[in-house]
């Protein structure tokens, strides 16, 4: 039996435990990961903050061994993970805003005073969708409401002039 | 991006010089190389032309550009070896995310003389990460290997042991991403530059070719 055991170690077969293959795996999967990643923080931008920052392992560029590796490896699958649950969350709520948005600007009486930005719809830049009454208090007392479109981000003139 | 050629085309470029790579480490990382160009260049303020280039860059180089950046092929592969060595790219920036970030900072690419506005050019063009050392510094031939145990860089600090430096066949020339070794740098007094071009995985040997072309024709400007 001991005999049997001896046969069946690893030194026995001459067979040496080579994790070269699986350190090119690691970092085969951390380069795939490293793209998607990349994809999800440009999806993301001016939109939504990512938390995409997955720490340095060594402070000067050495060979990491297999355990770093798969801890890497791991870090950046949350971080891939963590992105995309965020993004599938916030396409929710803009395609919530996107109906909303839709029926208020079918029916904007029964939106009063409601106000849907660019951002609240996944868009880019400033402004905003406002139900607000047509030709002010006349249009509050009979009931005529409107959806208006703001005109945008302020001009940096406009800007410096509320500093002064 | 492509702001022009920086010689005239169906010019040859210099053959580079190809560098070695310890086996164990180019087993690790296929791909891994250090190829270089030597010319004849002294540090000190860039002529008007290369700083022409430097402005032209500068006015083709978005904020998307920057935003974009890790998701094109050559940035990309920079940014997956660094991690793979242990280095967290959004700390330790590769040289073309570096140079983008102090394009948005900045709100150009300021002139920083000759050999650095080089680099930067070619750099900002090909995505290739480049350095200058001191050509007659150099020992032999330039290549990758792992630091041995109490070896620093020369007047520098000490290296821990397995650090990937650029070495010559005698000494360390600086940190594989990083700080130059002193006795390499390019300072006063130097009369010819290597630009040295560290190749990585995915990264096309054309490519880095070209960034050496171009960062040795910005050089030679007059």
């Amino acid at each position: 039996m001991a005999n049997l055991l001896e046969r069946d170690s690893f030194n026995s077969l001459g067979a040496g435990v080579d994790e070269r293959l699986a350190r090119h795996e690691m970092r085969r999967q951390v380069g795939r990961l490293e793209r998607e990643l990349a994809g999800l923080l440009s999806e993301a931008f001016g939109r939504l903050e990512l938390d995409y920052r997955v720490a340095a392992i060594a402070t000067a560029p050495r060979l990491l061994d297999l355990g770093e590796l798969e801890r890497l490896r791991d870090e950046l699958a949350k971080r891939v993970a963590e992105a995309r649950l965020d993004l599938a969350r916030r396409a929710r709520v803009e395609t919530g805003s996107r109906e909303l948005l839709r029926e208020m600007i079918a029916a904007p009486a029964e939106f009063k005073w409601v106000s849907i930005s660019r951002a609240d719809v996944g868009e880019p830049g400033c402004g905003a969708w406002h139900s607000r009454p047509r030709l002010g208090p006349i249009g509050l007392l009979m009931g005529w409401w409107q959806v208006k479109v703001s005109s945008g981000c302020p001009l940096a003139g406009r800007l410096a002039a509320v500093e002064r | 991006m492509g702001i022009g050629p920086t010689r005239p085309t169906g010019e040859p470029g210099p053959v580079p010089h190809q560098g070695w790579v310890t086996p164990h480490i180019a087993a690790e990382f296929p791909g891994l190389g250090v190829s270089w160009i030597e010319t004849e260049a002294a540090p000190g303020k860039s002529p008007e032309s290369v700083r022409a280039r430097l402005r032209a860059l500068s006015d083709r180089f978005y904020g998307s550009h920057a935003i974009t950046m890790r998701e094109r092929p050559i940035p990309w592969a920079y940014r997956v070896f660094f991690r793979q060595i242990g280095l967290d790219p959004d700390s330790t920036r590769t040289p073309i995310e570096q140079l983008a970030f102090e394009r948005l900072r900045d709100g150009a690419f300021l002139s920083a003389g000759l050999p650095t506005d080089a680099l930067t050019i070619a750099t900002v063009e090909t995505g290739v990460a480049l350095r200058a050392v001191d050509a007659d510094r150099i020992e032999g031939r330039l290549g990758i290997r792992a630091s041995a145990p109490g070896e620093s860089l020369a007047g520098g600090g000490a290296l821990a042991q397995g650090t990937l430096i650029l070495a010559d066949e005698v000494a360390p020339a600086g940190l594989l991403f990083g700080e130059t070794a002193p006795a390499h740098r390019v300072e006063s007094g130097c009369r010819r530059v290597a630009v040295v071009a560290i190749a990585v995985h995915a990264v096309p040997r054309i490519a880095v070719e070209e960034a050496l072309w171009m960062a040795a024709g910005e050089l030679a400007e007059p």
